[in-house]
């Protein structure tokens, strides 16, 4: 898929520059020199945590913090690895399953949800849609703490559940794949599926996710990062180590410095650990990523 | 459950009214002392306690082996104030709090206006086991009410004067003993380049370490109300001294606990510090440079021949509203602070400077050490220890307080008012914040 289209892509853009008007060369410069400082200001704090991560302590202290000492990033890793059991690859897999599974199944809920309110007429569909569209505006913080108290109610805080459940629905995902549906997904391809005798849910798994998949890579994408990144809902819920996500992990280790100040360097590493699989994601996702929001667009 | 929650909003009304009164009276109304209430479970339990000293597990396990039927689960959070304070609330709200939780001394009164821990007076050997206790700490856990006991105490921070030995020395300048001196030094130090100390913005608890040295007060609890006096006469000379030396450009203002605050001292651009016997650690880390050139003496004074120390950190283990077993949680929180197989496992893992006056006494503290020029550095802050007021009181709202304060030097260092503005500010804050909470302010 990637090979043909990118160059396709490129030389159609490259015709559109050649037909277009001529920017002058100022405005160019300025939109650079601009994109320029954007990009150094969003990598340095990248290119911090990699330098910082391959130095010893003393070298932490007493070295430029934007340039490397002696190389010890494996032995680093070799700390983190040692200290407690391992406790922080436990961490990073659960975050990888909280984040994983969790976004799956959420990107499975929101399409099917999405889908069905753009594809099927019934009273009250309006009113549905614009209560999850509230949703969107409730900000994750602020459901926390009654979550807590519903969990605790049920005697599930402090459990794998108390975390995973809460991640399943994305009311952005919803709205995403309502409007990505009832422009991608012809309805006359829905007829002509029931006409051939499919069902409606033969019809959506066979016939409508393809469609889709670039939105559903999106939502997938978007809920992802945020079951990745979400700190406050683990940190109220969880007591248990072994529960514990790795930004939850991390930030309980970064509290105990004052206590036992050789942490800090495997918070350092960790930090620099927990975000690979964040590039990945994105990395390995961005071409159906783009290229769905780019089909989009086309239309 | 439901009357439950709606049980403890009301009491915490009530609690922040009324039991704040019985305190000098001794009177049964602040519940929670209920001798039937500390009697054994039968049957084997399982406690759960919540911690965030690294390595909690290992003391643990300790008790867990000697007790077979009294098990403990150790739970972990963030630091009090980074989070776990704030869970303990909505747990007891919830009313699925953990047995036991770790408490630091200034935020024990909040939880004690909150009804958030349990009397465990009652309960055997709690009220014998003062006597193990250095005065002031005990006095921390009971507020000076008769027959109350909300917590034990676990660990203190003691203060002394670490400063760089060699540095001192080559620039011939004696290690001062009294607050005079240490101005004077620190003009010295400024003219050869150095800075005498950092003063820290953010950490409004070391300048009340220093307020307790000067034998002052923040809040008073004269039983029916709470006195602020974050701006008492003792506070103002305490302020006015270091806010002298801010003017003058004779101590440094490096941000708190940051690369560049360790480099300070790595870098022997600063000379000394006054701080806890925690902090021992902080230095041996943070400036590995300066392995073998730094000392400990007892904190300068303010007048001459006095020998009065003040106290940064330390806390204790409580027993939260809602446990089963009150008698269980209370026999194992005694154990972990004063036994010394406890006490010294605690020490390895986290440091741990032990509340009990035989703690001084465990071997981790009987030598000298290396970082230190060979110096046992724990005789000068067990000295220290016995020599803090046992009288600071810690008012109920300490992190708002923390807060505005902090507000307030930060302004302060960077030129627009003084320390002073910030203690005043700070002050009616505080009033304005316990007043919200319903709690009783004489003004």
């Amino acid at each position: 898929m990637s090979a043909p289209t990118t160059s396709a892509a490129k030389s159609t853009s490259v015709a559109k520059r050649l037909r277009g008007p001529r920017e002058s060369l100022f405005s160019r410069a300025g939109a650079m020199l601009v994109m320029a400082i954007c990009t150094f200001y969003f990598l340095v704090p990248i290119w911090w945590l990699f330098v910082a991560a391959t130095k010893d302590r003393s070298d932490f202290i007493s070295s430029a913090p934007l340039w490397f000492a002696d190389f010890n990033l494996f032995q680093n890793i070799a700390d983190l690895a040692s200290y407690r059991d391992g406790l922080f690859f436990q961490w990073m897999l659960n975050s990888v399953l909280y984040a994983g599974a969790g976004a799956a199944i959420a990107t499975l809920f929101a399409t099917m949800t999405g889908y069905a309110l753009a594809k099927y007429a019934f009273r009250g569909r309006e009113t549905i849609f614009n209560i999850i569209l509230g949703g969107v505006l409730v900000p994750a913080t602020a459901l926390a703490l009654p979550l807590f108290l519903v969990f605790s109610q049920v005697g599930a805080t402090n459990t794998f559940w108390s975390v995973f459940l809460p991640s399943l629905v994305s009311p952005f995902g919803v709205y995403l794949a309502r409007i990505y549906a009832s422009s991608s997904v012809p309805d006359e391809l829905v007829e002509a599926a029931r006409i051939d005798g499919s069902g409606e849910v033969r019809t959506f798994f066979t016939v409508s996710t393809r469609l889709m998949m670039p939105a559903m890579v999106t939502i997938f994408l978007f809920q992802f990062v945020t079951i990745w990144n979400n700190f406050f809902l683990p940190l109220i819920m969880l007591r248990d180590e072994e529960l514990f996500p790795v930004t939850l992990g991390l930030y309980i280790w970064n509290s105990q410095v004052s206590q036992i100040p050789e942490i800090r360097a495997l918070v350092i590493i960790g930090a620099l650990l927990s975000i690979i699989p964040l590039i990945i994601a994105f990395l390995g996702l961005q071409r159906f990523w783009r290229s769905g929001l780019g089909t989009g667009a086309l239309k | 459950m439901a009357n439950r929650i709606g049980r403890a909003g009301g009491a915490l009304m009530l609690v922040s009214v009324l039991a704040l009164s019985a305190c000098s009276s001794g009177a049964g109304t602040d519940g929670g002392t209920d001798a039937a209430a500390c009697a054994p479970s039968e049957g084997p339990v399982t406690l759960n306690f919540t911690t965030w000293l690294p390595g909690m597990e290992d003391a643990v396990a300790i008790w867990n082996e000697k007790n077979p039927d009294i098990q403990v689960e150790v739970q972990t959070g963030p630091n009090g104030n980074g989070g776990t304070y704030k869970n303990f609330f909505n747990q007891i709200e919830a009313g699925n709090a953990p047995d036991l939780g770790q408490i630091e001394y200034d935020a024990l009164p909040n939880f004690r206006v909150q009804d958030g821990v349990v009397n465990i007076a009652d309960c055997a050997g709690v009220m014998d086991a003062q006597d193990q206790f250095i005065d002031w700490t005990w006095s921390q856990v009971t507020f000076g009410e008769d027959n109350a006991v909300y917590a034990i105490p676990q660990d203190t921070g003691p203060e002394a004067l670490f400063y760089r030995a060699d540095l001192f020395e080559k620039a011939g300048i004696a290690i001062p003993t009294t607050w005079d001196e240490y101005a004077e030094a620190a003009k010295k130090i400024r003219a050869e380049g150095g800075y005498i100390t950092n003063f820290s913005q953010s950490d409004i608890n070391a300048f009340a370490g220093l307020v307790w040295q000067a034998d002052g007060q923040w809040f008073q609890n004269d039983g029916t109300a709470w006195d602020v006096t974050l701006d008492s006469p003792e506070s103002a000379k305490v302020a006015e001294y270091w806010q002298g030396l801010l003017d003058d450009d004779l101590v440094a203002t490096l941000p708190p606990w940051t690369d560049e605050w360790n480099n300070g001292y790595n870098s022997g651009e600063v000379w000394s510090w006054v701080s806890a016997v925690w902090g021992a650690n902080t230095i041996t880390s943070g400036a590995p440079d300066t392995a073998g050139n730094w000392a400990v003496a007892p904190m300068p004074q303010w007048n001459a021949g006095d020998s009065a120390a003040g106290n940064w950190g330390g806390s204790s283990t409580a027993v939260l509203k809602g446990s089963e077993h009150p008698y269980e949680a209370a026999q194992f929180a005694l154990w972990l602070n004063t036994d010394p197989e406890a006490l010294t496992s605690m020490n390895k893992t986290a440091n741990i400077y032990p509340a009990t006056k035989a703690g001084g006494d465990l071997p981790a503290f009987s030598e000298g050490l290396d970082f230190y020029g060979g110096q046992n550095i724990y005789d000068v802050f067990a000295e220290a220890g016995a020599q803090v007021n046992p009288d600071f009181t810690w008012g109920p709202t300490m992190t708002q307080t923390y807060t505005d304060v902090a507000d307030g030097f930060s302004a302060a260092i960077s030129g627009s008012g003084t320390l002073m503005d910030a203690l005043k500010s700070g002050q009616q804050k505080t009033i304005d914040a316990m007043k919200a909470a319903a709690i009783a302010v004489n003004e």
